[in-house]
């Protein structure tokens, strides 16, 4: 796969249809994979990757690339596409100006599940289709591919692309509706409302307020964000009280609902591990059950929920006459 | 002499302009009575309120926040109430779901003819966040007085 993306890159570099591509590169560790801007064949040869680490999302990062000289060269993987198409519908990538791959993807290895499952002293790791080969100081350890994805893929939502590609390396996939992404929530759900607030203040007081999560989220894209105006109260620092730190999680996923892809980015950059996914997907799955099913980034025909109305909407006392627990 | 330790709420109600505002007005005007602990905020139309002005109104110590609006269809810039219809909705759905009690949130529609739904609205809501008690899952402890 890697090779043909990179030959195509090459091509399209070289016949002047594109002057750069973004891709990715090896971070820190080979594991730590980071996005990166390419402009030249050698380049591509010497560091592009794409395997089973590659998950960031790219699609935030052509908003300014799209605004620069020339066109740009992107590799999207289905969630990506979502995202992207989310972003041209809010006018904020200039379509002209980009040129999408698409491109396949099965599911990416997250390094928080495979420290989780008890796996300490990494030094690196490796992916042969099936099998993760993880060095460790204490030795090589192996784990399954699938036992080793985040969250967000083990419970993939789709693996088709939304149509905004130019064109495709690999085959297209099936969306997934077995409704699994919403299992943890539909869990919180049936929790009392005690043990749901001491869950989310567990998670919650982790949060060191690095703004990680809105910096890497595609729908998180304002020009003058509210958590950096002063006047707001609860502007970029550390959290000082318990309220703080709820109400950027409240406000950040509000902000996004509607319009949130449930790209899982949020989560797997959180530096404190909070499952921050669950909170957008509340909103996803509320959404689907208050105003119909709605996948934001699916078509562009569509307004955004909590941009539209009917006059037979719900009332909003419906979360009182939906019982749960008190 | 005997000192008041009765929990009495604090409410913030947010009244539109042209209906639920005018309804308190006429609750007033008739001498219907509703508690004193409820606080009116007088906002242009009830899609003005920011979910934020609710999150903010339990940062300052509030117990209860309440939206009042016009009825839906009457909203005097035409579709405003059906906005905050969703966009309440879901954050009352997502409090509920961070664990902050579901009674403490409410919206109801109060036009300027129903005076006396207003003060009844009021006098209910006041009794559910009193048996609640006092707010203690949100609020800024830096905003409340030290006793």
């Amino acid at each position: 796969m890697q090779e043909a993306i990179i030959k195509r890159a090459k091509e399209l570099l070289a016949d002047g249809t594109v002057n750069r591509v973004v891709g990715w590169k090896a971070g820190d560790f080979a594991y730590d994979v980071t996005p990166a801007v390419f402009t030249s064949a050698e380049e591509l040869d010497k560091d592009f990757l794409y395997n089973d680490f590659c998950a960031p999302n790219l699609s935030k990062y052509l908003i300014k690339e799209s605004r620069k000289e020339g066109k740009v060269l992107v590799f999207l993987k289905p969630c990506d596409s979502y995202s992207f198409n989310q972003l041209l519908k809010e006018h904020r990538i200039l379509r002209d100006n980009v040129y999408v791959i698409a491109i396949p993807c099965r599911g990416k290895v997250d390094i928080g599940t495979v420290r989780d499952s008890g796996i300490k002293g990494i030094t690196d790791m490796e992916c042969d289709g099936e099998t993760l080969t993880i060095h460790t100081l204490y030795g090589d350890k192996t784990m399954s591919h699938a036992d080793s994805l985040g969250d967000k893929c083990k419970t993939c939502k789709t693996k088709k692309h939304a149509a905004c590609f130019d064109e495709m390396i690999g085959e297209e996939g099936e969306p997934n509706n077995d409704g699994k992404r919403f299992e943890m929530v539909e869990k919180l759900e049936a929790m009392t409302s005690e043990e749901r607030f001491n869950f989310w203040r567990n998670e919650l007081s982790k949060c060191i307020r690095c703004n990680a999560c809105r910096n890497v989220c595609p729908a998180c894209s304002c020009e003058n964000c509210v958590f950096d105006n002063p006047a707001s109260g609860i502007q970029q620092r550390a959290a000082v009280t318990s309220f703080e730190e709820n109400m950027f999680h409240l406000i950040r996923a509000f902000h996004v609902a509607g319009r949130c892809t449930d790209c899982g980015e949020c989560t797997r950059v959180c530096p404190q591990n909070i499952p921050l996914h669950l909170l957008n997907r509340k909103y996803i799955k509320d959404i689907n059950e208050f105003y119909g099913e709605y996948q934001a980034g699916e078509n562009f025909d569509e307004r955004a929920p909590l941009n539209a109305y009917t006059f037979t909407d719900c009332e909003p006392d419906v979360v009182y006459k939906r019982g749960g627990n008190a | 002499m005997s000192v008041n330790t009765e929990f009495k709420p604090l409410i913030v109600a947010f009244c539109c302009n042209w209906c639920s505002y005018a309804g308190a007005d006429l609750a007033g005007t008739n001498r219907l009575q509703y508690p004193a602990d409820v606080k009116i905020i007088r906002v242009p139309c009830s899609c003005r309120v920011n979910p934020m002005f609710v999150l903010r109104a339990f940062q300052r110590g509030a117990d209860g926040v309440i939206l009042c609006g016009c009825h839906p269809g009457d909203c005097h810039y035409t579709s405003g109430n059906y906005f905050t219809r969703r966009r309440m909705a879901l954050l009352f759905s997502m409090l509920d779901y961070m664990g902050i009690e579901k009674e403490r949130t409410r919206v109801e529609w109060v036009s300027a003819a129903e005076g006396a739904k207003f003060a009844k609205t009021m006098n209910e809501f006041v009794e559910t966040v009193t048996k609640l008690g006092e707010n203690r899952r949100l609020e800024d402890l830096r905003c409340k007085k030290q006793s």
